[in-house]
């Protein structure tokens, strides 16, 4: 008894792997040349692997839902044929023909198709176990890769085997598309031969270039209403989709998933890089290298409101937007020139145990800005020299560049204090975490009416909250209150700015 | 996450304009005039033309048009499990196809030329290329496999549509060696011959095909542009491919282009013989356009069910090349049980001789690689040669590391 192994071919041109999807046999099966031993599913199709041997099934050596290397020996098939000593060449007889028809045997050698050199079929007839043995594929194509393994596929749970399983259950519940699939169809003469080539399994029709949109869009095209004219999904079909999907994000409701969707398939993989990848760094740099002590302050921004509602009647600032924000900048840099040690730094000296704080006596004023890009915190240089109406347009060309994405990474290095106005987004207060480099950010709330007691009166006021964080290091409690304390004096009367 | 999509080479193609698609809306059913005899359902009809051409083959030939596409269907079969079995790199299946080829190539005379493609199995099986060698390239083992001066079946070429300009060549060259034959008052004559080259609907959109036709027509060469349209580019569809039927193109040129059912055997038959004769007497080209489907993938590296629905494929199995005929000769007596298990058994035994062959295939020798390269000895191969000697002699004394070389070069 010859054992004959048979090891996965290259099915396309230059693939690697393969999965076996299912088996069509199992260990004592009968097998003649070209039955259907398995269905594997390589990069490319799913194709059924016809018997190179004739014999009887010995162990299927690759469970189902494992996927192995071109070259591994996946069945072994002895030749020993319990009753029908079909010669390895010949195919397992059928009988499509009526029966008492005498057939090919006894007629005449010539065939009736085209002429044939026969010369050395003979000849090559003895060979034909030698033949039958000489099982190593020929493997050509594609260059072997090296050792790199690609991620394994995805598998259903219910095939997940181990890969050393020394045997797999024989009778494995089936798709339904399995069971279709017809093994006999394979070596059967119908005229209907060509469709066994590809995989029986019905799937969503799409052409490839549709199928590379969708999946870097990471749609899955059986969830895609097809409109092509034939039945295929067309790459209009794709962005109607994708709109669809985007709409339905805004609205939330198709954030949770299908019901009974596995937890583990819920989790949506983000990749962090660019501009998520710098903050996440530099916030963390900031928050465990500078011990961070935050304080807050409810101010009454009335007079600040209508300042600004002043400002914007005013001739002088016509057609330039005006907010609390300008207060507010105006109103840090004021209190930085009065508490100089929140608007530093401070520095390691390389190779010692010594720090240097530095004072800086410029003021390059960071405005916290949520962009296209991400969190970005450009700075407007040198604020303390700019007039009120100039600080308005740098705020306003700082915001335009920002939200445009086009904010260069000169204009968010050297900063040496930040504002992040939160209240923008209708928040009250926080604890910000500074922007590495700087000792103090200042956190703008939002300004709303409350009730506010006045002279004994509960009177409807404009509030806000300020929150500030500083680097205990260099600016301590007391310090951060009155730098802090000045800023709220501004915003509740701005005209302590012609002081 | 942005809604911009890269574009794709199927923008725009929903046009009004479009139409060979709407014609094709239920692929297969052309609105341009198809010739056709023998219908789906197994009944000869009429032709003005091609009925005489069609009545010159007896109930001998219509056994035997069957008898080749029963073999190489039964061969294209053995060659893709052959493929699937790691005993080829890759192998490309013609069923669906072989009414076209095998039609055309039985029409044609031993003294014509043909160049092919990559999937003129049938055609090389009309020339009485051994079916075997022909897995020869397949397996990686040769650039060629046969002689075409044996035959006159050209080496397959794998770049689309470069066989048409050399048909074209071919044929012009045909010509010359007439005229000058005539020069000579007859010495040397051969019989008139004519040059067939075959492509597909795919390779219809490649310049050279343009260019081949423009000379072609230009110089009256005696070629037959045979252009099998088998409705699939890999997963281009014809009527991306073209807004006009193919064999309207012809007229472009200055020729006469024919659409043929090519699923009907009898009329791809006579239609070729008759584009031969045309060619042969110094008429000029023809363009004929067989109308088939390409049933399987296109390559074994390829799966149809990610372009196309299985619907279109039993659509187009209901027109089956062998299926018509089989009726066709039941009907009219011609052939019985006896006949089809013989071509059936046939069929089995060419599979069979293709499998032990394809097995017993040997890899080449290297050194056939330079003895190739000119048809004389050359000083620089015959340096690299003695070179690659010393160099596979210098590993460890082992005698067999010339072979091994061998077998690791091919």
């Amino acid at each position: 008894m010859t054992l004959n192994k048979f090891n996965l071919p290259d099915v396309g041109e230059g693939l690697t792997e393969a999965e076996i999807v299912s088996w069509k046999v199992k260990p004592g099966d009968a097998v003649a040349i070209n039955d259907v031993i398995c269905e594997i599913e390589t990069a490319k199709s799913i194709v059924e692997l016809p018997s190179p041997f004739a014999g009887t099934v010995n162990e299927l050596l690759v469970p189902e839902g494992v996927t192995v290397d071109v070259g591994t020996a996946i069945i072994s098939v002895s030749d020993e044929v319990s009753g029908d000593p079909t010669p390895a060449d010949v195919r397992a007889p059928q009988a499509p023909v009526a029966a008492d028809v005498p057939v090919a045997p006894d007629v005449p050698a010539q065939p009736l198709y085209g002429k044939l050199s026969r010369d050395a079929a003979d000849e090559a007839l003895a060979d034909g176990a030698a033949a039958a043995t000489s099982n190593a594929p020929l493997v050509g194509s594609g260059p072997k890769a090296d050792a790199v393994k690609r991620r394994p596929r995805k598998t259903s749970p219910a095939t997940a085997v181990t890969a050393n399983a020394p045997e797999v259950e024989p009778v494995q519940p089936r798709t339904p598309a399995a069971v279709s699939a017809n093994p006999a169809a394979v070596v059967d003469n119908r005229p209907t031969i060509g469709g066994t080539i590809t995989g029986l399994v019905n799937r969503v029709l799409a052409k490839p270039p549709v199928r590379k949109i969708a999946r870097d869009l990471g749609i899955d095209l059986a969830d895609v209403v097809a409109t092509g004219s034939r039945g295929e999904v067309t790459r209009e079909d794709l962005v109607s989709y994708q709109a669809q999907r985007d709409a339905e994000l805004d609205k939330a409701d198709g954030f949770w998933g299908k019901v009974g969707k596995p937890q583990d398939q819920r989790v949506e993989r983000i990749p962090v890089k660019g501009v998520r990848k710098a903050t996440a760094k530099a916030m963390v740099e900031s928050a465990f290298a500078a011990p961070h002590v935050s304080i807050f302050v409810d101010v009454d921004a009335s007079r600040t409101m209508e300042f600004v509602k002043r400002l914007k009647a005013s001739r002088d600032f016509e057609g330039i937007k005006v907010s609390p924000l300008l207060i507010l900048a105006k109103a840090v840099i004021w209190a930085a020139a009065r508490n100089p040690s929140v608007n530093a730094a401070w520095v390691d000296n390389e190779g010692s145990d010594t720090a240097e704080i530095h004072v800086k006596h410029y003021m390059n004023l960071g405005i916290a800005a949520a962009t296209p890009r991400g969190l970005m915190v450009p700075n407007i240089k040198n604020a303390q020299d700019l007039s009120l109406k100039e600080l308005a347009l740098a705020l306003n060309n700082l915001a335009v560049t920002a939200r445009a994405g086009k904010t260069q990474p000169a204009e968010m290095q050297g900063g040496t204090l930040t504002i992040t106005n939160i209240g923008a987004l209708g928040i009250d207060t926080g604890t910000p975490i500074i922007n590495p480099g700087e000792v103090a950010i200042v956190a703008f709330g939002t300004i709303k009416q409350k009730p506010w007691v006045l002279d004994g009166e509960v009177i409807p006021r404009w509030i806000t909250t300020l929150g500030g964080s500083f680097d205990h290091r260099v600016v301590d409690g007391d310090l951060s209150a009155r730098f802090m304390a000045d800023v709220a004096a501004i915003l509740e009367e701005p005209a302590l700015l012609l002081d | 996450m942005g809604t911009h999509l890269p574009s794709t080479e199927f923008d725009g193609t929903a046009v009004d304009d479009q139409r060979e698609a709407d014609a094709e809306a239920v692929m297969g059913e052309p609105a341009a005039q198809m010739v056709q005899l023998l219908g789906p359902d197994g009944k000869l009809g009429a032709d003005p033309v091609f009925s005489d051409y069609a009545d010159k083959l007896t109930p001998e030939h219509l056994r035997g048009l069957y008898a080749d596409m029963a073999a190489i269907r039964r061969f294209d079969v053995e060659a893709t499990a052959l493929q699937r079995q790691g005993q080829l790199a890759l192998w490309v299946p013609l069923t669906g196809q072989e009414a076209a080829q095998i039609g055309s190539g039985r029409a044609s005379q031993p003294q014509d030329y043909i160049f092919p493609t990559y999937r003129e199995h049938g055609v090389a099986l009309t020339r009485n290329v051994d079916l075997a060698e022909l897995l020869r390239q397949f397996r990686g083992v040769s650039n060629g496999g046969w002689n075409p001066r044996d035959t006159n079946f050209h080496l397959y070429t794998l770049v689309l549509a470069a066989q048409t300009l050399h048909a074209v060549g071919y044929a012009m060259g045909i010509q010359r060696d007439q005229k000058f034959a005539a020069a000579a008052n007859g010495a040397g004559k051969q019989p008139d011959a004519a040059v067939i080259a075959y492509f597909g609907d795919g390779a219809s959109s490649e310049g050279d095909v343009h260019e081949s036709m423009v000379f072609a027509s230009s110089y009256k060469a005696p070629v037959v542009f045979f252009c099998q349209n088998n409705h699939w580019a890999i997963s281009v569809p014809t009527n991306v491919q073209t807004r006009v039927p193919l064999s309207n193109r012809a007229k472009g040129y200055g020729f006469p282009g024919i659409r043929v059912d090519g699923n009907d055997v009898i009329a791809v038959h006579a239609v070729t013989e008759w584009a031969l004769e045309h060619a042969r007497q110094g008429k000029g080209p023809v363009l004929i356009e067989a109308f088939t489907y390409r049933v399987g993938a296109h390559t074994t590296a390829d799966d149809p069910t990610k372009y196309r629905q299985s619907a279109e494929e039993d659509a187009w199995r209901a027109k089956d090349p062998l299926a018509r005929l089989e009726k066709y000769l039941r009907a009219e007596g011609l052939a019985d049980d006896t006949f089809f298990a013989k071509v059936k058994a046939d069929g089995d035994e060419l599979a069979a001789y293709v499998r032990r062959t394809a097995h017993d295939i040997e890899n080449p020798d290297i050194r056939q690689a330079f003895a190739k390269v000119y048809k004389e000895a050359h000083p620089l191969v015959a340096e690299e040669l003695a070179w690659f000697e010393e160099y596979s002699a210098g590993f460890a004394g082992e005698e067999e590391s010339a072979g091994h070389a061998a077998k690791a070069g091919h």
